[in-house]
This record gives structure tokens, sequence and C-alpha cells, in this order.
């Protein structure tokens, strides 16, 4: 049997100040690390939601973003009438011919403006949104220069509250509702009618993308080989769901920064919690050499520091998670690498996400305190006792 | 018939300091019977601790023999030598060298849990060491909440609590004051006495060691014949 646990909780509890001080080292590095973690898990989460598993977004071809892409009223011709597409209730089938650009829209954190993405449909566009709905105002008219906004803009930008004005294109446009589509990136939109939008940007025949819905799983793929081998239309076709998951990569920079600044502050937790347990061995040198005349060995001294330093890490960790938790929910924005506008999220410190960090700071507890464990197990006994 | 509990023969220990060889011990034959209570004195540096430590098995002898409870400790590995201390040795310390964060009954529980009992049996146990030791009323209290005589009892309700056959103790009242010497020593010859351990003991106090049932004399690493004292010990 083992030394008891008891004996290692409380000298934690016994040199306080030592362990707090180490605890809260490795509690900002998991931190760091939880933050980093929660941004892109939003992100990513946010991506995921967006996505219908059966739609696909039609582009031209070598388009990478509807941003750069260009479609024709005839394509959307040739495309709606596709075997495979689903149809509505009424038979019509489900494709939604789309523009989008981007307009600049200025916030009291950036009052040089950020780059938002505005997004033009029909009707027929928005029964394909079923998750977003009007949570405050009302639906935008067609025909009139009327836009909602997704819930992020409105949080975010004063101007794009109900009853406010947008200026872009050729005037002003009333802001008549505010659309919530749960974590979906539509909420890091505008959405207005399509033909007013194209009028307004003179691009009647320079539309964007169609986006289109598959009436099944098998029946995707082979409409994606179907549209690409039209010479009519020569298209980009792929997944909404591979779209979405490319503008990922936007939160890779950001992720790549926080994952330095982690590794750093890793090593110096390390070297810390390492520099505590050798102290602790160090103070307990006569302690250690008891233990081991009463009959412990060299094992159980082992073991018995390095259950130490993983409680001291343990602690750490979950002082990290209660750090970051306060972020749960925080809405924040990062600028899409695929679209040039910024996509509006929350950080999401799942449950996963806070294992990783506790189990990162039991890795640092474990680093940190493997060469004092291995320096107490080693010591003998007459010296051990010698030494106070 | 007298049975030897322990016996050296040749024992020697040498230590390296610096360039310089030290010969701590040099070919000690002692012979310990069970149930005696030894005292082992010398002036310092005569090797008495040393002796003591090899018959714990805490160090290795450079050469001789020694056989301890009908076991050859030269022979053991160190895990099994760690096992038999606990199963077989009872040592108690000058400082005491209790465990601070953990209370009186937790530290005499300890060896315990290198034994297969139960913790209501470990408990059990600890309970009554510290029961015979008179400290029944300070199971819950930590060292830092008793006195030093009190310390020294827990220390030896901790020696005795696995039922060792041999209780070895390094100078045990020598952080203590006159009363509590006393009762420890008192405490120790019951043990001897009335619960047939065999105790040996180091000490340079003559006082402590008239507890004792036998005094042998250690001088500049030598172990002296039975009766025999080193020429220029003075008698306090």
């Amino acid at each position: 049997m083992a030394i008891p646990l008891s004996y290692n909780l409380r000298n934690l509890a016994a040199r306080k100040t030592t362990t707090i001080m180490t605890a809260l080292g490795i509690a900002l590095t998991v931190a760091v690390l939880l933050s980093i973690s929660a941004l892109a898990e939003g992100l990513r989460t946010s991506l995921e939601t967006s996505g219908h598993p059966l739609h696909l977004l039609v582009m031209r071809t070598g388009a990478s973003a509807e941003l750069v892409s260009a479609v024709t009223q005839e394509q959307y011709g040739v495309v709606k009438t596709k075997p495979g597409i689903a149809k509505d209730a009424s038979g019509n089938p489900m494709a939604s011919l789309e523009l989008v650009t981007v307009i600049v829209l200025e916030s009291p954190e950036n009052p040089g403006g950020i780059n938002v993405t505005v997004r033009g449909l029909t009707i027929a566009g928005l029964k394909m949104r079923e998750g977003a709905r009007i949570s405050e105002g009302r639906m935008f008219t067609p025909g009139r220069r009327e836009v909602v906004v997704g819930k992020g803009i409105a949080a975010k930008y004063p101007m794009a509250r109900i009853g406010g004005k947008l200026q872009f294109g050729r005037g002003d446009w009333e802001v008549v509702g505010v659309l919530d589509a749960g974590r979906s990136v539509a909420n890091s939109e505008i959405f207005c009618d399509l033909a007013q939008i194209a009028s307004d940007q003179n691009r009647e025949n320079g539309l964007s993308s169609i986006l289109v819905r598959a009436e099944n799983e098998v029946s995707m793929q082979a409409l994606i080989d179907d549209l690409k081998a039209d010479r009519r239309l020569k298209p980009e076709a792929l997944s909404e769901k591979a779209y979405l998951a490319q503008q990922t990569q936007s939160a890779a920079p950001v992720r790549a920064v926080g994952m330095f600044v982690s590794v750093i502050m890793a090593v110096g937790s390390c070297f810390a919690a390492m520099n505590t347990m050798y102290a602790a061995v160090a103070r307990r040198s006569a302690e250690i050499g008891t233990l081991r005349v009463l009959g412990f060995s060299r094992t159980g001294i082992l073991a018995s520091f390095l259950i130490e330093s993983l409680l001291l890490s343990l602690i750490g960790g979950l002082l990290g998670c209660l750090l970051v938790l306060p972020l749960n929910n925080v809405g924040t924005a990062i600028g899409s690498i695929t679209t040039f506008s910024e996509i509006t999220f929350q950080f999401a410190v799942t449950p996963r996400i806070m294992a990783v960090g506790v189990a990162f700071a039991l890795v640092l507890g474990a680093v940190g305190g493997v060469f004092p464990a291995w320096s107490a197990a080693r010591k003998q006994i007459l010296t051990a006792l010698r030494q106070v | 018939m007298s049975e030897p509990i322990i016996q050296t023969r040749g024992l020697s220990k040498e230590f390296a300091r610096d360039q310089f060889k030290v010969v701590a011990l040099n070919g000690a034959d002692l012979t310990v019977d069970k149930g005696e209570f030894v005292a082992l004195m010398g002036p310092s540096g005569s090797g008495k601790s040393t002796l003591l430590h090899l018959i714990a098995a805490m160090d290795r002898p450079t050469s001789g023999d020694i056989n301890v409870l009908g076991q050859n400790l030269r022979g053991l590995s160190e895990s099994a030598i760690a096992k038999w201390r606990n199963a077989h040795i009872g040592f108690v310390f000058q400082s005491f060298n209790l465990l601070p964060v953990l209370t009186a009954l937790e530290n005499v529980e300890l060896p315990l849990k290198l034994t297969k009992l139960s913790k209501s049996q470990r408990i059990e146990h600890a309970r009554r060491a510290l029961e015979l030791v008179g400290l029944a009323d300070r199971l819950d209290h930590t060292p830092r909440q008793l006195s030093g005589g009190q310390e020294q009892r827990v220390a030896i309700a901790r020696a005795i609590v696995t039922d060792p056959d041999l209780l070895l103790a390094d100078e045990p009242t020598g952080n203590l004051d006159a009363v509590s010497a006393r009762e420890v020593l008192t405490l120790l010859g019951r043990l001897n006495r009335e619960f047939g351990k065999t105790v040996v003991m180091v000490t340079h106090d003559p006082h402590a060691a008239r507890a004792a049932s036998k005094i042998r004399y250690l001088d500049k690493g030598a172990l002296l014949p039975e009766g025999q004292q080193p020429e220029d010990w003075e008698v306090r």
C-alpha cells in the first residue's frame, strides 16, 4: 500500500503560498491554452452548425469564395433543373441564387470599420435556412431597400440595430429585423432582397453563387458530378460543409500564436513546478528517510512525490478552467481569410476543452515532478535522515 | 537457554570522506540475546550509531557478517530489506521523526499501511499502541501540538505498532528534559520486561544506560569486550 494521499494533500496545504503561486502559474498557462482552444472551438462550432449536410454551393470555376465568384441567371436556370435537387412543399426546386458583397461597418471598437458580408437572396434562399428565425422586428420586404441583420452584427454595431440606416450602394438601407441563427455564421451576415441589391450594385447578371439542396446523401455526389460535367456551367461545386470547413483555417494564425505562447508558458510552469517539488524534497529529506526506515520502498517514495506534483498541477488545471469559464459564450469575431469579412461567434469553453486543459496541466505536473520525485527516491536512508 | 537475536562477526564500516578513508566500525563482534535490553555507549564518533544502523539494515557493512532475527542481512535485496524492517524492526529516533502533517494516530498507523490489515484493523492497532504509551487522549493531535516527551512516546508507539521483535533506539532521550527522558526510559523498560521486546539503545547518557540490562561500550570504532569501558570514559 502506498503512502497516504492525505500526506501529500496536507503538505500542499501546509505550504499554502508556494502551492498557490505554483498552481497559479500553471493555471495561467492552462488559461491561455483554453482561451485559444475555446476561440477555435467557437469558430468551428459556428461553421459546423452553419452548413446543411445536403447543401451544395455552386460557384464559378476556380473561385475559392463566394465573394470572388460570379454566376449568371442563365446558369441558375440550368442548375435548378438538374435531377437530384430536393423540392419544397410547393414542388419548386430548392436552389437559391445569391449575391454576396462586403460593406464596411464602424463600431466603437473599430472606428475605421470592419468588413461585413451582405447577402442578397430570394424567398427560396430564406426558406433553405430553416435554423434562422427573426428574433426582433420583421423580415425584409422584397423590392424595398430593407435589411435584416444577424444577431452578432446587431450586438456589435450600433448602427445595425432596428430602425438604423446602413449606407451602401446607392443609398440608405433600413434595418427592419434581427435574425437569430443559433451559432451559425448567418449571425455574422446582413440579408436583403436579391433583386434590390443586384440592381443597386449593377450586378443583375453577375451574381455570386447558387445554393442547392440535394434530395439525399446519395444524390448529392451524383449532383456534384453532374454539375461539374456540364459544359454550360463548368462550375466549382462543393458541399456547403466543405466550403465552411475551409474557413476554420481563419483561426489558424491566432491559434499558432496562442499555441506558441502556451508552449513558452508551459516550459516556465514546468520549471516552477520542478522548483517547488525540489524544494519540497529538500525540506522533507528527514521525512523521506523516516518513511524508508518504516519500510516504504523507493518506488513508494517516487510515486508519492509524483502524485504530489500531479495534485499541484491538478489544482492549477482546475483553477485555469475557472479562470476561462467566464469567457464561455462571450461574443467575439475573427476576420475570415476566405470571405474577407468578419465572422462573429462565441467562445466555446466545452467540457472536452476543459478536460484537455486539465490533462495539459497534469502533463506539466508529471514533467515537473518526475525529476524531484526521482531524486527523493534515490536518496540513501542515512543521507536523507542527516539532511535537516 | 539464551537465543541470540543479533549476531555480528567482524562487522566493519568504512566511509570515504573527501580523499580520506574513515573507519566508523572496525570488526565488531556483538551478540544480543532475545529479551535483552542492551545499551550501546561510547563517546561521539565511537561507532555506536553506525552499529545500530547496520543492525537496522539502514546501511550496508563494508565487511563482516550480520545476522538479525535469523536473517543474514548481507544477502537481502533492498526491497526485501524494506519489507523485513517493516515486519521485524521498530526504530526510535533521537529527533522523534514524526511526519508533521499527520496526527498522532496517523503517524502510528503509517507502518501498518504496508501490511494487509484493513483500515479499521489498522486504526484499532494504532489506537492500542497509543494507549500503551499513555497517549489515548492525544490521538488527533499533530506533532506540533505535543510536547517533546509526548512526541517521543508517539514515535515509540509507531515503533511497536507492527509488534516487532526488536526495538532499536538511537539516543531516544537526547532531545528530552529529565522528566520526559525518565518516562521514555521507563516505557522502553516496560516494553522489554512486560512485552518481551529485545531493545538495543544507543546513548551517551549513563543515566539512560542504567535502564538497560547490559551495557556495551564502543571506542574509536571498536566494540570493547563485555564489562570494559574506554580508558578516558568519565561517568558523569
